[in-house]
Parts: structure tokens; sequence; C-alpha cells
């Protein structure tokens, strides 16, 4: 049998992460890219990579804790199995990237310096200045190009993935693309096919994503017929640099080494942020969240932003909403070695230095929780098995998801710098079980099959270009569909808003069939190219809204004030007491109602159908989540000790009696 | 997310006031270049990008003619994947990070945009920049591991040999050193008529061989021969640097160091892979 070959759709960390080990384990690997694969998304990423370390093991860290504040982080919203897994893998995933040459900040005696990140307590984060990702990313692409002299791998820059091709078992048999320069369409067989292409940002028009991050392969997947979970978790960064074409990201190691977030307290106070004394300016997180000060998870800092904004009137300016972030009293020196990277950014586009005036900042969407459905199967340890060819398969047998275009590690929120982590892990840990699946014995599909799938590309491509002139304009539509998106599914979500949003996105998709392109030649045409992927924007606009409104409850970034749980009022011991109980009879309920993955399948109409997945939490017992609320110390003793009651022998969750106590101290 | 800003407050003054936009357009490789002008609306805060999105959206041409969009590479717009190099009022820079406001004040009679020249146009500003990271590849820019497998942690690394590394590292291969350098000229490799992909391929990797290497590939060979791993195989990158359009090639202009967008310090680089080269060929000379 010939030498097995497998098509990866994507050249950001995950897909270079695969690429390289497939290529290492004697796999053939065609790797494809909308962009060189150097100028993929990943680039992006600032602030770091999360995983134990000798440093904060020697603190009482270790990787079940790693893991237990990913779930709790995450709202208990992922498989845990996966997660453990993936913590475990930490340290060995930065001992790697440091081999392979990635210039990690170091000590005075020459370690790897580490700092602290969201939804922690722990100095889990390595990191490389604030460009932790794009040196990541190049030492992947250079060990990718190294495998490419040798010949295991073949690179496709600048093609564009347009559909699986599927036989008629189920089975994911290779894919057609199309070279985005000549225009020319190929089909490609592949024993296996792993997507590894990213968010989808563009479907929120402006974001921290690149424009590379359409979600079109997702999407394409989709429609033949692959499972999406949980879509409506769509994290909004609390800290982005608003602009005209892009929302650019400030990362979170900007608080990580001691930024603050203030407003005056004089509603749009116009005097010079530096003048304003402490005793006029609320520094709302801090006070807010005492253990976590700045560095509440992602999804809490964003929310207590956007309300000090819009609820209490207190942004800075008062036409753009914005608050301020306030690094100027850290020495200059330790900022330029610290955070260069970022900094520079910010003076780039905004003109103004950091270093001396605090920064304007604001929420932006920024990375998708949800994705394509995976599989995985469990090891005895209660991770998951290596080189089982379940592990990151779709519900497509032969085609694969890894990184952010899948579901698997982040929950209901992703704390910061998990996702370098996730994405690298999942390229590594998928490329055993893809080799084994790619590697097993089967006929060769018929060349009838791929075939048929190139005409109907072909079809659709040349229907595209013959469409009549003075129609629509796609991009106009883009902008629209961008704003509505930003507007309903975002920070907060109501159901009148979402019920809506959705009658308009389908009512979008409809003048979408009516768009006229500028562009109908057959040479690098990107006005096409764009057309397809805005087309295919709206079946994940229907799954993310969809499933949004289902869900009637706040889990991590879904927050539906209408299905809120306040907490404690009561002033009374006797009271406090009470509603204390109560809100723990009112979190199992819902606990049991809603601890689940939304899965959507595309249906024949093109709209979602939605069905629910139950959640492998068999490591750590789902628990409040209580940063910051009232009552909540009071919360977690009647918690806990419903959960004490349980664990007498014979109780459910006995066995798991040692990781109750796991919290976040 | 964009919370929209009261658009009218400055619509009515500024209204009117819009950007003049010269492209020099090409619709494929071979064929002639032309400019073309468009007019586009100005707004607060606009960079290049933004004015190539609007002037796509338009389709039009300053005298209303329905024109193909103008085709342009982008990704991440904040200057971090090195995509976005063109020729804005006749700089080699990105695009994203090219404000217009600021290239208003330096030419207020509008802004020019061309593709870069030293490398084959695409279309219009869209450039083939496979040359550059081709000679990464000739300089084998990478740290020459067994596998992938756990071995533990890399070398231990002082934080002034990180600081030294990290800069170079930042190189994004946007390839403005390239088109500002004197000494790296445009090759070009068309299709000869019946010619294969495989032929074609192998004609154009020889014909990248004969050229010069380039300031970034020089600084990559640079940071790579320090790192204690990567420096392993510093024989096989001394010899790519001393080869036909290695090092020698460079005629010290300093024009890379002055357009780097990342402000790596190549001419540094440079220096240091030049008294490398001396080195490593006397040592060639007496160990004969």
């Amino acid at each position: 049998m010939a030498q097995p070959r497998v098509l990866v759709v994507g050249g950001g960390l995950a897909g270079l992460a695969a690429s390289m080990r497939l290529a290492e384990l004697g796999v053939d690997v065609d790797l494809m890219s909308l962009v060189p694969v150097k100028r993929s998304h990943s680039v992006c990423a600032q602030g770091g990579i999360n995983s134990v370390n000798a440093l904060t093991r020697q603190q009482g860290d270790t990787e079940w804790k790693h893991l237990d504040d990913t779930v709790y982080g995450g709202d208990f919203l992922q498989h845990q199995p996966p997660v453990k897994e993936m913590a475990d893998w930490g340290p060995r995933i930065i001992d790697l990237m440091d081999r392979l040459g990635v210039p990690f900040n170091r000590t005075p005696e020459g370690f790897r310096d580490q700092r602290r990140f969201g939804g922690t307590l722990y100095k889990r984060t390595a990191f490389a200045g604030a460009t932790t990702g794009q040196q990541l990313l190049y030492a992947l692409d250079e060990q990718v190009r190294r495998f490419e002299v040798e010949g295991k791998i073949r690179k496709y820059e600048f093609w564009d993935f347009l559909a699986p091709v599927i036989d008629d078992s189920g089975r994911c048999r290779g894919a057609v693309c199309q070279d985005m320069v000549s225009m020319q369409f190929r089909s490609f067989a592949a024993d296996a096919v792993i997507l590894a292409s990213g968010g989808c940002g563009l479907v929120y028009g402006r974001s921290t994503m690149s424009m590379v991050c359409t979600g079109s392969a997702v999407s394409r997947v989709y429609q033949a017929g692959a499972a999406y979970g949980n879509g409506e978790f769509i994290q909004v960064h609390p800290t982005a640099i608003p602009g005209a074409d892009k929302l650019r990201l400030m990362s979170e190691s900007a608080r990580g080494e001691g930024g603050r977030v203030w407003v005056p307290r004089t509603p749009q106070d116009p005097r010079d942020p530096r003048t304003i004394p402490e005793a006029e300016r609320s520094y709302f997180l801090e006070e807010r969240y005492p253990k976590y000060m700045n560095l509440v998870p992602r999804d809490i800092a964003t929310r207590e932003i956007f309300d000090i904004c819009t609820n209490e009137g207190l942004s800075v300016e008062k036409d753009r909403l914005c608050v301020y972030l306030d690094l100027t009293h850290i020495p200059k020196e330790t900022l330029d070695r610290k955070l260069g990277g970022i900094l520079d950014i910010y003076e780039k586009f905004q003109g103004v230095d950091p270093r001396t005036t605090p920064m304007k900042i604001f929420p932006a969407v920024h990375y998708s929780m949800g994705g394509l459905w995976v599989d995985f199967e469990k090891s005895p340890s209660g991770g998951m098995l290596e080189g089982s060819p379940r592990n990151q398969q779709t519900s497509v047998p032969g085609l694969y998801a890894i990184g952010e275009c899948d579901y698997q590690y982040h929950g209901a929120n992703r704390l910061g710098a998990n996702s370098l982590l996730s994405c690298i892990f999942s390229g590594l840990f998928c490329a055993a079980g893809v080799q084994a699946s790619a590697g097993a014995k089967r006929a060769p599909a018929a060349e009838s099959l791929y075939a048929s799938a190139l005409r109907r590309q072909e079809e659709r491509h040349e229907a595209l270009l013959q469409r009549p002139g003075g129609g629509e304009n796609p991009y106009g539509i883009h902008h629209e569909l961008g704003d509505l998106m930003t507007r309903v599914a975002t920070v907060v979500r109501r159901n009148d808003q979402l019920a809506s949003a959705y009658d308009e996105v389908c009512a979008l998709e409809e003048r979408w069939r009516r768009c006229s392109l500028s562009d109908t030649g057959n040479w690098t045409n990107q006005n096409v190219v764009f057309t397809k992927s805005l087309g295919d924007m709206f079946p994940l606009a229907k799954l993310i809204l969809k499933g949004a409104l289902l869900r009637d409850e706040c889990r991590g970034a879904h927050y539906k004030p209408d299905f809120e749980m306040p907490g404690i009022a009561a002033t009374d011991a006797e009271g406090k007491r009470r509603e204390a109980e109560q809100w723990c009879d009112r979190f199992e309920a819902n606990t049991k109602k809603w601890l689940k993955s939304t899965i959507a399948n595309h249906g024949a109409d093109g709209h979602p159908q939605i069905t629910y997945e139950e959640i492998d939490t068999s490591l750590i017992p789902p628990r409040p989540r209580l940063y910051g609320l009232v009552g909540g110390e009071l919360i977690e003793e009647v918690w806990r000790e419903r959960l004490r009651a349980r664990s007498t022998p014979g109780g459910h969750g006995a066995k798991e009696g040692r990781e109750v106590g796991a919290t976040q101290s | 997310m964009i919370m929209k800003t009261n658009d009218h407050d400055q619509g009515g003054q500024t209204a009117a006031r819009t950007i003049p936009v010269r492209v020099l357009r090409q619709d494929a490789p071979g064929q002639e270049s032309y400019w073309e002008r468009h007019d586009v609306p100005w707004e607060p805060n606009m960079n290049v990008i933004s004015v190539l999105q609007k002037v796509a959206a338009r389709a039009r041409s300053q005298d209303g003619r329905p024109v193909a969009p103008v085709a342009w590479d982008c990704n991440c717009l904040e200057e971090v994947c090195g995509s976005c190099t063109m020729l804005i009022n006749g700089r080699t820079r990105m695009a994203c990070s090219a404000l217009v406001d600021r290239v208003l004040e330096e030419h207020p009679d509008g802004i020019e945009l061309r593709p870069m020249s030293k490398f084959p146009v695409v279309r219009d500003l869209v450039v083939d920049r496979r040359r550059l990271f081709h000679s990464l590849e000739r300089v084998k820019a990478w740290v020459p591991v067994d596998d992938s497998f756990d071995h533990g942690p890399g070398p231990r690394i002082s934080p002034e040999e990180q600081e030294e590394a990290y800069p170079l590292s930042e190189c994004m291969s946007c390839g403005c050193c390239l088109e500002a350098c004197p000494q790296f000229t445009r090759i070009e490799t068309p299709r000869r008529e019946g010619e294969t992909d495989e032929h074609l391929a192998a004609r154009r990797t020889a014909a990248y061989d004969q050229g010069f290497i380039g300031a970034h590939a020089v600084s990559q060979a640079v940071l790579f021969n320090k790192h204690p791993t990567g420096r392993m195989i510093a024989d096989d990158r001394m010899t790519a640097l001393t080869a036909p359009g290695g090092i020698q090639m460079c005629g010290n202009a300093q024009n890379c160091v002055a357009v780097c967008p990342k402000h790596i310090p190549l001419t540094r680089s440079i220096a240091r892979a030049g008294r490398a080269a001396t080195l490593w060929a006397l040592k060639k000379l007496f160990d004969r």
C-alpha cells in the first residue's frame, strides 16, 4: 500500500504542529493555507503560553490545578479528559518549543521566566516578549520548512479549501481546493484531512482576528455534515484598541505585568489622566475582585468594562466607549523588556506612548471557544488515549479538527495563554491517531467521486461569476452582518434581540444570493474568494444565534441578564444562609438542565438543528463559579457541605473526593 | 467590538473631503501596468488598508467607471504578519501601519500605491515573494533538533543572549529590506510554453540560488549560529553565506536597516556574518 497521505488545512500553530509531527512519523503531508503559513493568525497571540513549571510546582501548583483552573474558568463546559491530557503535556510542550529555539524571556540565572495570567494565582505563563505567538509559530514554521526541503511536506500557500470529499460510506477522502492565484480547481485525495483553520472572527465584522479568520473552511465542512459544538461561546477580550479596519489586541500580559484598569470617578473627566489624583479614580476591577484584581477571567473583565461604560456612564470618552489601561507606574525599562511588542503596536496605531500615557481600550471579539465537534478516547488514567484514531476526529470519519476550530478545550470561556497550548497540543497529540486512521487498509476512492465534487465547486464558482450586475455589494452585506452580530451576540444577550437577529441574518443571506461581483475574471480574483467566504458566514452566524437564543442561562462568555443568579441580598445570618441554600438549589437545577454542549447540525433547510451533549465531568465535579459574587464565600461553604454529604461512601462523587477541595487558593 | 461613535458629528464638515489615491495596477504577470485614480472619502484614524477596503467596496474609479477591485495582500493588520508590504508614496512599508493622516502630512497631494519592484507582480499590489522564503531554506534557518519528542528543556540562555536573539527573531519576512537593497534585483521566471509545474519550480529555484540571499536571511543565519543547538550546523550556514549570491554581494548601502519596520539591527547582523565568513574562510584554508 502507498504511503499514507494527509491534507492539513491551515498553517497556524495547530496545523504546523500536526504537520511536523506527522512528517516525523513518516506520513506525507500536503499543507494548505490561505496565506504563507508564516503569516497565519497565530502571530497575533501576544502574552504567552501556560504550563505548570518548576517554580509554580514548588509553590504547590500541579497539572491537576492547571486542569482545575481551566475547567473552572471555562465554567465546566468542556469534557475533562482532553483538558487533563493537555495540562499534563504542558511542561513537555514548553520544553519542546524551548528546544526549537523560541527566545523565551529569561531569569538572571538563565531559566525561562514566567508571568501571571488571568484566572489563576500562579505564574504559569512562559513568554517571549509580547509576541509569544509569533515566536512559537516561527519555530514551527522553521521545522516545517526543514521537512519541506526533505520532501516530506508539500505546501500549498494561497489556496482556498472549498469542500471535503466524502464517500458513500460517509468517510472523508480528501478535498476540493482552489489556487487563489490562478483560480484553478484541484481535488486532493487524502487518507485523512485535518482542519486547523482557526476562528471565525470575521462573522463579527471587525474583531482582533486576522483577515483570513472567516471561518469558511469550518463552515464548509459543517454544511457537508460535520457537527459544530458550543457555537454561542465567543470570547470578547476585555482590552483591545478600537480601529477603523480592525480592533487590535492589547494583551492580557499588560495586566499580568501590573497594568491597572480604571476610569475617572467624574464622568468624562476632561483632565489629562496623569493629573487625576488617585482618590478620584475608580480601579473598579480591583475594588470588585480583591482576590484576582485586574486578572479576573476574561468574560468577567469584559462585562465589568462594558458595564461601567454603558450602564454607569463612566466611559473615558463620550462618543467612544473606552476605559484606561494604565502602565505608567511601571519602569520604562521593564515595559520595554517584557511588553515592547504590544506597546509599539499601540504607539504605532494610536500615536500615543503608553509608557507615559494611560491607554484607552475597550472589549473586542477575540476567540471562538466553540468549533467543530471532535471526539476523544479516554485513557485509563482519566486523560486521552494517545494514538486513538478517535481523538480530534469530527463527526465525519477521516476528518479531523484541531486548534481554535475545534470545540474541545475551553468550555464557556478560555483562560488567557491557554490557546497557544491547546493549539500546539492538539496538533502534536492528534498525529498518532491520524496516522493510524490514515494508514488503515481501505479501497481507494473512485475517481468519479473527486470529479463530481470538483464539478460542483466549479459550478458554484461559475454561477457566482455570472451573476447579473447591479446587485448587492458583498462588502456592504459583510458590514451589516458584522454590526448586527456585534450588537446582539457579544457581551450581553437578550432573547428578543437574538430572535430578531436570526431573521435579519436570514434576510442578509437572501440578499447575499443577489450579490454582484465587481471582478468576474479568473486571475487572483479576491472579490469572488471573499464573496464565497461571506456566503459561508451565514450558517455560522445562524448557529451562533440559535445556540445563544436557546441557552437560557449565564455561563462563561454567554451572559443573559434575564437569567442571572444574583448574589445574596439578606443582611441577617439566617436570611443569608437561606439565600445561599436557595442559590445552591438553583445552581444544581441549572447544572442539570444546562451543563451540556450545544451541538448544531446543518439542516437540509439551511437552519441549524440543535441537540445537546452530556459533558464528561468525571475528574472534577462542577461547582459554582463565584468570582466576586456578593455572598460568594457563604455560597461556597454551603456548596462544599453538600459535596461532603454526597461523597460519603457509596455516594456519587466519592472517588473524586480528593479533587473537591481543589479551589482557587 | 465597536461601539458606534457619533458618525453625524463629523459628517457635516468632512463628508466632502476625499483623499486622492493613485494605484499602479497590473492585471496579470507580463501585462502592462497602468495608473488608476480613486477618490476615497476621508474618515478619522484611517490607514492604507482601510483605504484599499473602501476602494474594493466601491469598485469604481474616480470617473465612476466600474473597475475590478484592486488586489492586495494583507492579514493581521497589526504589523506582525508581514503580508501587506507595498510602496506607499515611494517608500517601502507596511500598509497597515501607514496612517493616512501622517502620509497626507508629508504628501498633501494624495496617496500613491505601487507594488514592490523587486518581486514579480502577480496582480496589482500582490507580488510573488517565494524567493524570500527560499533564502531561509538556503541558510537552513532552523534549529536542527533530533525530533519533537520529549528530551527535557532547551539549553540555558542568559538574559543578554535572549535580548540579542529576540529582535532578530521578530523578522516577519515582509521583504522591506530586500526592496530597499541595491544588490537585490528582481528575478522573474515566466512559464515557458508547455513547461510542467515541476520543471518550472526547478528552474525558478535554480535562478533564486544565483541571486543575493538578502539581509533578512543573513540575519537569520546569525540568529541560528548564535543558538547553542542551532550552531551545530553553523558550517552549513557559512557555506551558504559564502556561496554565489552570499554575503559578499552586500554593498553596504545600509538601506535595509533604515526601512525595517521592526527595527531589526540588520547591518549589525551583516557585519557579524561578514567577520564570521572571513574567519571561516581562513579556517578552511588552514584546515586543508
